[in-house]
């Protein structure tokens, strides 16, 4: 139908057509499939929620003497980093707390300050205090390093995270007779409400399920600036089992994504305290669907009926591993207020934002549009998957 | 009829004072307590919900202030922070009162202070803290 390249050299002359994963859906209602592929280049995706699986890791200029920060401790604003490696690498998981912190001990804990808090604090422009205590060795004689510091005083700051952007994820609900405070939300008893973590229709992985168009290498929005795909993500499925539209049905596809911190922006990269649970980052991340052939638009116009989730038990089912699902509902139920589950309408709640997401896609599309983001082609296709003949 | 959601704070010395009772009893006012916190030798607040004549509210009121009772509107008590709020949407489903509903087309949170009943239970729900209680 049309080539990578061909796609690339209408962003850079300004003729491409760009649209979202939501605007396609009404244009293949009106004109079908054949004829929106004909026109459309480009289908950009969006999602933005909490995705615990990030981090960033970066450099520190040497000071004078040197200090070798592996095999010492490393603090960041109080939150414990991780040095493991040679002289001036930290790595920081959004996760990552205070040793003060009382966590849990003061049930639900509030998780106020953590590892993600420290990345909106370095992308929003503030300085954050890093505190190495180590031993001194003939080469880095230097014990101890206390420094405020701000992303522009940083040799690199790389946000890297080994999972994100499920493809699929649960329904969340509370069968128990307590509150409960889980990474799904808190959840209310005796099917108090149920939360979901998806944009739907607009969600990345959910508009090329099989992932035909994107695979390691693919370049992506990240947290506001661009970032890659550089690996399946952890616990990536590579065989779910799908329905008859090739929509995952079982766990599925993850990526692991990475990206300059430099250019990111808070806006797309929040810290979350969520009750109970921990310290997350909501990231925001989109990833951009070339048009090669007409199966790209015909996945692309998932839309929201078609999408279903697992409703799942958060308070034994889940935490002890036991397998089996309370029904299935679909986005376009959970986004009208509420589901029925065991005959019981139940209130919903969302981790992801909608808005954000669709801001993430019209972004993207934005810069495709203005020719300042190109396509890349993926040097190889995701687990389980096989990329389209085009690419 | 008049409608009015109010916060009754008073000194600790008040606590012994039946103010809701003589408000329904000479002021003729419907009185729906909403959240209360009254505790020994501390200062006590009230949420309520007053219905009646404007006459009455009014009397009734100015009855509050003479016996020291000092008396807010309740809208600045709950507050939503719409450049925290990422429109996650989870804060609506713990909202009792539909105070928290969402725009169905832009799918960003609306607040509606008028149906808030002060039961905080968006403030866990909400990760980002962009609600907050002065209560």
């Amino acid at each position: 139908m049309r080539s990578l390249e061909e796609i690339n050299d209408k962003i850079k002359s300004g003729k491409v057509v760009v649209v979202t994963a939501e605007e396609v859906v009404d244009m293949v209602k009106e004109q079908g499939v054949k004829k929106t592929a004909r026109m459309v280049d480009v289908v950009t995706t969006g999602t933005f929620g909490p995705m615990c699986s990030s981090g960033i890791y970066f450099n520190i200029k040497q000071s004078t003497p040197k200090i070798k920060c592996g095999g010492g401790r490393v603090t960041v604003d109080g939150v414990a980093a991780y040095a493991g490696w040679a002289a001036a690498d930290i790595l920081l998981g959004c996760s990552a707390m205070t040793d003060e912190d009382p966590r849990n001990a003061v049930y639900p804990g509030l998780f106020k300050f953590g590892g993600a808090h420290v990345i909106q604090k370095l992308v929003s422009g503030e300085k954050v205090r890093v505190q190495v205590r180590t031993y001194g060795t003939d080469c880095y004689p230097r014990k101890e390093y206390d420094a405020e510091l701000g992303l522009e005083d940083m040799n690199n700051a790389v946000l890297f995270d080994p999972r994100n952007a499920y493809q699929l994820y649960n329904v969340a609900v509370n069968l128990s007779e307590r509150t409960i405070y889980t990474y799904m939300g808190v959840l209310k008893p005796r099917l108090g409400n149920a939360n979901f973590a998806t944009c739907g229709a607009l969600s990345p992985l959910l508009n090329d399920p099989k992932l035909r168009t994107l695979g390691i290498g693919t370049r992506i929005f990240l947290g506001g600036g661009e970032g890659y795909v550089v690996w399946p993500g952890t616990q990536h499925v590579a065989e779910p089992e799908r329905d008859e539209k090739g929509l995952p049905l079982t766990p599925s596809a993850t990526l692991a994504v990475i990206g300059d911190l430099k250019g990111m922006k808070e806006r797309y990269l929040r810290a979350a305290s969520i009750a109970g649970y921990g310290s997350s980052l909501s990231v925001g991340l989109g990833i951009p669907l070339p048009v090669v052939d007409e199966e790209v638009i015909a996945y692309a116009a998932v839309t929201d009926q078609d999408i279903t989730f697992p409703v799942v038990d958060y308070s034994e089912a889940y935490p002890l591993g036991r397998p089996g699902a309370l029904g299935r509902v679909s986005m376009a139920q959970l986004m009208s207020g509420s589901v029925e589950v065991d005959g019981k309408k139940l209130p919903t709640g969302g981790l992801a934002s909608r808005a954000r997401g669709r801001e993430v896609a019209l972004l993207l599309k934005e810069r495709i549009a203005q020719g300042t983001f190109l396509l890349t082609r993926p040097s190889a296709a995701l687990p389980g998957a096989e990329l389209a003949p085009g690419l | 009829m008049v409608k009015k959601k109010l916060v009754l704070s008073f000194p600790p010395r008040l606590t012994q004072q039946p103010v809701t009772y003589d408000l329904i009893r000479k002021f003729d006012l419907q009185v729906n307590i909403l959240r209360a916190r009254v505790v020994p030798r501390e200062r006590g607040r009230i949420v309520m919900e007053l219905k009646g004549s404007a006459k009455d509210i009014k009397a009734g009121l100015e009855y509050l202030e003479e016996q020291g009772v000092q008396v807010d509107p309740m809208v600045q008590e709950m507050r939503h922070y719409s450049d925290k709020c990422v429109q996650c949407t989870a804060c609506t489903a713990m909202c009792p009162t539909d105070a928290l509903t969402i725009e169905p087309v832009s799918r960003e949170i609306i607040f509606e202070p008028s149906h808030c009943i002060m039961c905080e239970s968006c403030i866990a729900a909400c990760s980002y803290g962009a609600m907050e209680s002065q209560f």
